[in-house]
């Protein structure tokens, strides 16, 4: 092989400004990453089956806002098991935040919801992945459409737009199956009124009295109302269960939107 | 040294150890990753070929890409994302019958795909029956979102490297990155080995 893991990349002829890795260390050697202990030092109910995991901040340079990173938890008899979780926290945050959905099945997440407490120390490795991922400097009009726990990549998006203080227009399209299940709901109510980012809810299966706002799956009509017009090439961004993101994304292509301006990250029950 | 999770017990695989690489676990669902929107793709418009440091390029269109002889394989799977899937039930061509009697002096490939994926793998590790252009899983047509008509398929690395919506293969004279490769993944991505991520 002429470049293993991240040597000079000779030749990348069809490589894209997006890409270039900024904030990693050693970056144009393609420094390994490896499993650090992080210290849990709280964990936050968010809703019945969700909760937010703070960590102290490890030693890492700044992550870009919509990277991941891998936790490995390791039984007694040294038994690992290994998953990934998007980064909800800001680079310019003093902690590090992992937002977990329970999965009833799940082998990692129902340990993180259940056992965890403030004081342990979990591995962790990371930041990782360079495309699903916005910065500050990037112009275009900001769209995040988010199903469930896909919202959790917005939220270190909109804490660094917040934190960098630019007004690019941004907006959130965020799919929750009833008002409990909206994940970060006061924070993304304070985002709305100060910060002047549109948060857009649709409920899907059950509204509360005098609701204002969608209660439907997102479909053609609501992505023409919220999203911006094809004109205007927003960057979009849309994360959540498989089906989901499948017809959000080729929805988005049938309105007009360019589907090299779509990135996906899609989940399925992993746990 | 890893650091003992207090009260994690985990759920042990039911395989034996050598079919699970390091890192993985088994996954009974199918799994969809991909970077952006599912591609449309008109099987009349659609052709598979083989491009870049070869003399004379090769292309098939769907009707000829079907009247090669196809191969039936099972094969495990295993994903960067830590899913892995065992004995998984491919239909399609042999690398082998594509690259048949073909002369170039390429070392590596990029694989190109409808939507501008592309990943890139040494020539040699398709070859020697290790990897297939897959148009059918499970006695069916692929579907859309796990790469029909078309992907290719190359079992013994991590997934991402066998790309989905494949429209054909440049031999290459050296190395280069693809899609995945310059976004942090690993260059030749070995799940025995856990080549993951740049570094790995």
């Amino acid at each position: 092989m002429a470049t293993r893991g991240g040597s000079s990349g000779i030749g990348e002829t069809d490589g894209e400004p997006l890409c270039a890795p900024l904030h990693r260390r050693g970056s144009l050697s393609g420094a390994a990453l490896y499993w650090l202990a992080a210290k849990v030092l709280e964990t936050r109910v968010e809703t019945h089956r969700v909760k937010s995991i703070v960590f102290e901040r490890p030693t890492w340079e700044r992550h870009i806002p919509g990277q991941h990173v891998d936790i490995r938890l390791t039984a007694e008899d040294g038994y690992q098991a290994q998953r990934s979780y998007s980064i909800a926290s800001a680079p310019e945050d003093d902690h590090l935040v992992l937002t977990v959905e329970r999965l009833p099945e799940g082998e990692v997440s129902p340990y993180l919801f259940d056992v965890i407490e403030p004081g342990d120390e979990l591995e962790m490795r990371g930041p990782i992945g360079l495309y699903f991922v916005w910065k500050s400097v990037m112009a275009e009009p900001l769209l995040m459409i988010a199903g469930g726990s896909g919202v959790v990549p917005f939220r270190a998006m909109l804490r660094h737009r917040l934190a960098a203080g630019v007004e690019v227009p941004t907006r959130l399209l965020y799919s929750a199956r009833t008002i409990d299940d909206v994940i970060y709901r006061d924070e993304l109510e304070d985002r709305e009124s100060s910060d002047e980012t549109e948060i857009v809810l649709t409920l899907t299966r059950e509204q509360p009295a005098g609701w204002g706002g969608y209660g439907r799956r997102v479909d053609r009509t609501m992505l023409e109302q919220v999203a911006w017009d094809p004109d205007r090439s927003p960057r979009i961004y849309v994360c959540g269960p498989t089906s989901f993101v499948e017809k959000v994304a080729s929805t988005l292509v049938d309105i007009g939107h360019h589907p090299m301006s779509i990135r996906t990250e899609r989940f399925g029950p992993t746990g | 040294m890893a650091i003992i999770s207090r009260g994690f017990t985990g759920r042990r695989p039911e395989v034996e150890s050598n079919r699970l690489p390091p890192g993985q676990y088994i996954t009974h669902d199918f799994p969809v990753l991909s970077a952006g929107p599912t591609p449309r793709i008109d099987l009349d418009s659609w052709n598979f070929e083989i491009t870049g440091l070869v003399d004379e390029p090769r292309s098939w269109t769907w009707e000829e890409f079907n009247s090669l002889p196809m191969e039936t394989v099972t094969q495990d799977i295993h994903c960067v994302t830590k899913w892995s899937k065992l004995d998984m039930n491919w239909t399609g061509v042999s690398l082998d019958v594509l690259l048949e009697r073909l002369e170039t002096d390429a070392t590596h490939l990029m694989a190109h795909s409808y939507g501008g994926y592309t990943t890139n793998l040494p020539l040699a590790d398709v070859m020697g029956g290790r990897s297939w252009i897959a148009i059918g899983h499970d006695n069916q047509p692929l579907a859309p979102e796990h790469g029909g008509p078309a992907r290719l398929l190359v079992p013994h690395l991590y997934f991402w490297k066998s790309a989905k919506w494949v429209r054909g293969i440049e031999l290459m004279a050296g190395d280069r990155r693809g899609f995945w490769e310059r976004n942090g993944y690993h260059d030749y991505g070995d799940p025995w080995r856990e080549q993951r991520y740049w570094g790995d």
